[in-house]
């Protein structure tokens, strides 16, 4: 199962530019491999990755197969209030994995 | 002119000190900016060292850093996967670690009185041993690789249980012959190289072999991912890379040389707090 890991710091001063670190754990399948019996493995990817602060959109990605084991993003954005960053992957089986760190601004 | 000279060898003397072998001397290690590990401790009783050192202390401040965030530290990202090993059921009885032991964080302060003499197998012990034992014997399933993927992530995940906690494994009692075989065995020379544990660890930590920054060989860190070969390392697949190093024939990992060792070095560094799983290049 996939197990995200975020940093996000607890509180900011508003108008604050905030690094955000995510990881997820995840094989990342490409799709492309072969078992050792010849047998195409089968795709599985996280393939979108989404963040939102209180509802509205932060970051959205679209992950291809290229994108290694273990998918790392770090992006930067303005807080100006308090409230809640929600973050998304969705994987190839559709299966969602979700995770919420609430930044208050001091 | 005689101030200026004053002066002058003061600063000669500052750049001496930044540029000694170790990289920041009154760095302190606190993972995730709350726990406080001490890297130094007293030398136990009739130790050749005079001061405990992690081998955390030797390394760059940029090795340092890792370790001292767990989202940093990649080591977690095998804890994670051990999380998931701790509660599948493997082989033929149907369990899982997670069916008996229930909750992991039961294995606190275990990591630091391992090796440690059983009773019932009547031999030094590491974690390794235990791990596979209750496998073979308990889970009916077959036995993991010493220093493979999950035996090591989950050495991390039980041994991350005691972290900061001091060393404190026993040489007394039944342990004493392996615990003397280990001594015998650290101050041994061999390989092509001729060369003993102690002639880099003991006599020279601090100093540069080549590339390589010698520490005191303390275990207290392992597993720990190393930044060499980007994954976990146990304890003996550490001593067999040393023994390559000096051109020696690695004993077998696992073995009862290597155990005796391992005993042997986890008691010179008595008095260390628990790092697993550190970062090391």
């Amino acid at each position: 199962m996939a197990k995200p890991r975020v940093k996000v710091p607890k509180t900011a001063a508003a108008g604050d530019v905030v690094t955000i670190k995510t990881l997820i754990n995840h094989p990342m399948e490409s799709g492309q491999r072969k078992d050792k019996e010849g047998n195409k493995i089968p795709r599985k990817i996280i393939n979108k990755f989404e963040a939102s602060f209180n509802g509205a959109e932060v970051i959205s990605v679209d992950i291809g197969p290229a994108v290694s084991t273990n998918p790392y993003f770090q992006f930067r954005f303005t807080v100006n209030e308090t409230g809640d960053l929600a973050f998304k992957w969705t994987d190839d089986d559709g299966s969602i994995t979700e995770t919420t760190k609430t930044i208050t601004v001091e | 002119m005689k101030r200026l000279a004053i002066g002058a060898s003061i600063a000669v003397a500052a750049l001496a000190v930044s540029f000694s072998a170790q990289a920041d001397e009154e760095a302190e290690l606190v993972v995730n900016e709350e726990l406080e590990i001490s890297t130094k401790a007293a030398a136990p009783k009739g130790s050749a060292l005079d001061e405990l050192l992690s081998g955390w202390r030797f390394r760059t401040d940029e090795t340092q850093a890792l370790q001292m965030d767990d989202f940093d530290n990649p080591s977690f990202i095998f804890v994670e996967q051990a999380e998931d090993l701790w509660t599948k059921v493997d082989g033929t009885e149907g369990k899982s670690c997670a069916s008996c032991h229930e909750d992991v964080a039961k294995f606190k302060g275990l990591r630091t009185q391992l090796p440690r003499y059983d009773e019932e197998a009547g031999k030094v012990y590491t974690m390794e041993n235990y791990i596979n034992e209750c496998r073979t014997e308990r889970m009916g399933a077959e036995a993991w690789g010493w220093s493979k993927v999950k035996m090591t992530a989950m050495t991390a995940l039980i041994s991350v249980q005691s972290r900061g906690m001091p060393v404190h494994v026993k040489t007394d009692g039944k342990a004493a012959p392996t615990y003397e075989l280990g001594k015998e065995l650290y101050y041994t020379r061999v390989g092509q190289l001729d060369m003993s544990c102690a002639n880099c660890h003991e006599d020279n930590y601090g100093n540069m072999i080549r590339a390589d920054h010698l520490s005191q060989g303390h275990i207290n860190g392992f597993p720990t991912y190393r930044l060499k070969n980007s994954k976990l390392n146990s304890v003996q697949g550490r001593f067999k890379g040393c023994m390559k190093n000096i051109r020696a024939t690695p004993y077998k990992v696992g073995g009862a040389e290597f155990t005796a060792l391992e005993l042997y070095v986890a008691s010179r560094g008595n008095g260390l707090a628990v790092e697993s799983p550190s970062v090391r290049n």
